[in-house]
Formats: C-alpha cells, sequence, structure tokens
C-alpha cells in the first residue's frame, strides 16, 4: 500500500471507477467477509474476474486477504484508504466561495434581515457536491 | 497539484469589523447567512451548532478562539467520518479593517493528516488524533 496521502486516495478513485470492484465492495460492506467462490453467486461475474479485482483491491488496501475455512480466502474490508480519500473530497466539497458569497449578500441586505436564503448553501460538508476550486484567495498548498 | 490540507479564502466586505464580526459570531448571523439555524456559546471551549434544514444535516462545532473583533475560530467534524471521530478541521476567520470596511480571511485546515495517523486512527479508533489535533492546534496558536 503506498505510504502517502495522495497516492492512497489516487489507488481509492481508480478502485471506485470500475462498477464491478463498486459492487465487490458494496458486497464486502453489506454482507460481511467473503471468499471470492462466494462473492461469484452475487455477481454476475465469473470467480476468475472477481479473484482479479479482489488483487487490485488488496494492493489499494481496500480488502485484506485472511485465511478462512478449508483454507479458502476471505476477503474483508477495510474503510481506512477510504477515510483518506474522504479527507480529499472533504476539502473540495467545503464550500467557503457559496459561504462568503452569502455572507457578503446578508451584510448588503443590512444584516438583521431575515431569512433571504440563499438557493444554496455553502459549506455543507457534503463530498457528492465538491465547489469549485476558485481562482483567487491563497493557493491550497502551503 | 497536492493533496489540500487547507483552504484559503479572502473576500473584501463593505461593512465594518464589528458587522462582520456580529454575522459571524452571533446565533442570529450563523443562522441567517451560514446555516438555517445556529446556536453559540461564543467563549473558547463553547459548543456552537449550525442546521441545514434542507439538507437535514447539523454540524456540531467547538469555538476555540475569540478576539473580538479581530479573530473567531471553531473546530468542526469532517464529513464522512463516523460520529465521535476524533478528526476535525480548524476554521479561523480573521477580520482587519479595509478603509470602511472590512477584509475577511477564512482558513480551514486540517485535511491532511499523516496517513499513518489516518490508518490507526481508523482502524483503531484511538482517540490519540484528537489530543494530536489539539497539539497542532496550540503550536498553530503558539506560532501565530
Amino acid at each position: 500500500m503506498p505510504d502517502n496521502a495522495e497516492a492512497v486516495a489516487e489507488q481509492v478513485f481508480a478502485a471506485l471507477a470500475d462498477p464491478t470492484r463498486r459492487a465487490i465492495l458494496a458486497a464486502l460492506a453489506s454482507g460481511g467477509p467473503a471468499t471470492a467462490t462466494d462473492l461469484a453467486v452475487d455477481l454476475p461475474i465469473t470467480r476468475q474476474a472477481i479473484a482479479k479485482h479482489l488483487a487490485l483491491l488488496a494492493e489499494a488496501g481496500l480488502v485484506r486477504a485472511e485465511p478462512g475455512e478449508r483454507r479458502r480466502v476471505r476477503y474483508r474490508l477495510r474503510s481506512a484508504p477510504m477515510q483518506v480519500a474522504q479527507q480529499f473530497l472533504a476539502a473540495l466539497a467545503r464550500d467557503w466561495d457559496s459561504a462568503l458569497g452569502a455572507l457578503t449578500d446578508h451584510l448588503d441586505r443590512g444584516a438583521q434581515g431575515p431569512p433571504g436564503r440563499p438557493a444554496r448553501r455553502a459549506a455543507e460538508p457534503h463530498p457528492a457536491n465538491p465547489g469549485t476550486p476558485s481562482d483567487h484567495g491563497g493557493d491550497d498548498e502551503g | 497539484m497536492g493533496f489540500p490540507d487547507r483552504i484559503e479564502r479572502t473576500v473584501e466586505l463593505a461593512h465594518a469589523p464589528e458587522k462582520v464580526w456580529a454575522a459571524l459570531t452571533t446565533a442570529e448571523g450563523l443562522g441567517a447567512w451560514f446555516g438555517n439555524e445556529a446556536a453559540i456559546d461564543l467563549r473558547p471551549g463553547g459548543a456552537a451548532r449550525m442546521r441545514w434544514n434542507e439538507e437535514g444535516f447539523t454540524a456540531e462545532m467547538r469555538v476555540e478562539r475569540v478576539e473580538k473583533p479581530a479573530v473567531f475560530g471553531f473546530t468542526w467534524g469532517i464529513y464522512g467520518l463516523p460520529a465521535g471521530d476524533p478528526r476535525r478541521t480548524y476554521v479561523e476567520f480573521t477580520l482587519e479593517p479595509a478603509g470602511a470596511g472590512t477584509r475577511l480571511t477564512v482558513v480551514e485546515s486540517g485535511f491532511a493528516q499523516l496517513p499513518e495517523d489516518a490508518y490507526h486512527k481508523a482502524y483503531d479508533g484511538n482517540t490519540d488524533g484528537w489530543a494530536k489535533e489539539l497539539g497542532e492546534l496550540a503550536a498553530y496558536l503558539d506560532a501565530g
């Protein structure tokens, strides 16, 4: 597994870009640890294809192989790399541009006024809705 | 390209620092421009909360720095981490007079934490991250 955060995030995003791998992770998340054979029962692809995807997921640190019964390898979900990726997304999602725009509007309206709420409130830290990095303000690095 | 640890934005406002300060640090102000509802205990260590009704999301904050009318800082959680996860980001507003108005800078930092820490914290669920975070905050405060 890579040892710096950006490389971890990159592998997570690459792993999640494939629908079969997302399905495998979803199956492990909902059903708990499983073997490649178990997963092949529930997913519309062969055991061999699943094994290939599991190897990639293991390399990204998203699953861990552990010995199971009768020498069958079971795979268990690991969420740590996703949380590293999550931090990357969180930094994008904190939408200060909208928040400061709303503050400016609020002050310009007279600061006591009620709630003409802006259509889109800011800084809901929601990774599904990443803010657009703006070209003003400080750079993120350093 | 880098893994972003901090977000920094500056905006020029045509209002005096005292007025901007009220918008940032009162429940009325925060509930008007930031969230839909807000509550705040404005003192270091005090709790604050903001709610976005539409999204059904509530942010729990902890007030860290109160230097009226120049510096207001708080920490809050990182979306997507489990409730109670010790990792938080630190948000600091700095208000500087600029003519008749205010230059407002917001810096949110702490997004990129050591991956080793992230693994241990995520995996073992330990809480030393919080102490570390506060140490970083203290170092930050000392440096400031």
